[in-house]
């Protein structure tokens, strides 16, 4: 440890405040308000999974006969559950 | 079935072109049979940088539209075995790329490669959505400077909403940020955002650091991916970057300021 080291701190203090520092706190702000991604569910995948084991124990549907989707408009985010059941001569067999 | 990883950043000049070919030879390197896919039509950069320029000839938008076959397209590196480049069309536009004929050549690829690296242009018109679209990981290439982190920020919300996963409610794309062109001294300076600064802001895992090096610019120069160059810093920060990917446990390297001498020690500079 230098004696020296006495002035640098206190130029060091100076630049905790430094540049840096400043496009932290300008990036915290944007980033919150542009994001909102975070808060995307994440049990999205998981329900989705549990809801086609219970269509399943009703009707025999095929994998590529159903269909998930989530859009997002805005604040809205619509999930959209599409099952195209089997015929009815089908489901009597 | 291959793993598809997109190389993405939003905005441009951050090293994503780079970053993808010494990706793919990494991966290549540790074994596995890779493909380097190049996005960006019209602006096709990573033959360039992989060194296989005079190479080329037939490239993406040749093989969607049927007028050659993969194999064809494909071009073997000379360097490292298991390593494959499809280059981009110069002279086509973006929508060359429709949604299933990048889906069909992917497909297609994921029969034979365990890994497809999908260099992505700059911004987030066409090309960069259909290189975004099919990934099951994303490696977010972000320079420690204010627009380069608001684009990646950008560019994490749209792998959130617009991806093939996303859109079937699948597990979500998984997530890898890397930092490039980073200056520890400038960082302890004050004067450069810190890594725990990015990855607080951004809220992603951190893959790698890159740091500031004249590696890259050689590298380039000579068509070398960085990776190759083993006695650099750039390359062996890459070489670390791809073995943490794969599983392996490696310490962060090159994150602190280099010790100043003597005299800098005691009379500051």
């Amino acid at each position: 440890m230098g004696f020296l080291d006495y002035f640098r701190n206190a130029r060091r203090k100076q630049k905790a405040t430094g540049s840096a520092q400043q496009a932290k706190e300008r990036l915290q702000i944007i980033v919150a308000r542009e994001g909102g991604r975070r808060q995307t569910p994440d049990f999205i995948p998981s329900m989705k999974r549990e809801l086609l084991e219970v269509v399943r124990k009703y009707v025999t549907v095929e994998q590529d006969q159903v269909n998930v989707k989530v859009e997002r408009e805005g604040d809205y985010e619509v999930l959209e559950l599409n099952i195209t059941l089997p015929d009815e001569d089908e489901r009597a067999t | 079935m291959a793993k598809i990883i997109v190389v993405t950043s939003g905005k441009g000049g951050v090293g994503k072109t780079t970053t993808a070919a010494s990706f793919a030879v990494g991966l290549a390197q540790r074994g596995h049979k890779t493909v380097a896919v190049d996005f960006d039509v019209g602006l096709r950069n990573l033959d360039l940088i992989m060194g296989c320029e005079r190479r080329v000839v037939y490239d993406f938008v040749n093989v969607i539209n049927g007028e050659a076959n993969l194999n064809q397209a494909l071009i073997k590196d000379k360097r490292v075995e298991n390593l494959y480049v499809l280059p981009a069309s110069q002279t086509r536009d973006k929508e060359a790329l429709t949604k299933e004929g990048v889906a069909k050549t992917l497909e297609e690829l994921s029969k034979t490669f365990d890994f497809i690296v999908c260099d992505s242009p700059a911004g987030i018109e066409h090309g960069a959505l259909m290189a975004m679209y099919y990934a099951d990981e994303a490696l977010i290439v972000t320079n420690p400077e204010v627009s380069s982190v608001r684009d990646s920020d950008r560019i994490l919300g749209i792998l959130a909403s617009k991806s093939r996963r996303a859109e079937e409610v699948e597990e979500p794309v998984r997530e890898h940020l890397i930092i490039t062109r980073y200056a520890p001294e400038r960082v302890s300076e004050g004067e450069m955002l810190g890594m725990d600064d990015i990855i607080e802001i951004l809220g992603v895992p951190l893959l790698g650091v890159i740091p500031e090096s004249q590696a890259v610019l050689n590298s380039s120069n000579a068509g070398t991916p960085v990776i190759l160059t083993e006695d650099s810093d750039a390359g062996q920060a890459y070489t670390d970057l791809v073995a943490r990917f794969l599983g392996d446990e490696r310490e962060h390297r090159f994150l602190t300021a280099e010790k100043k001498g003597f005299m800098r020690r005691w009379f500051g500079g």
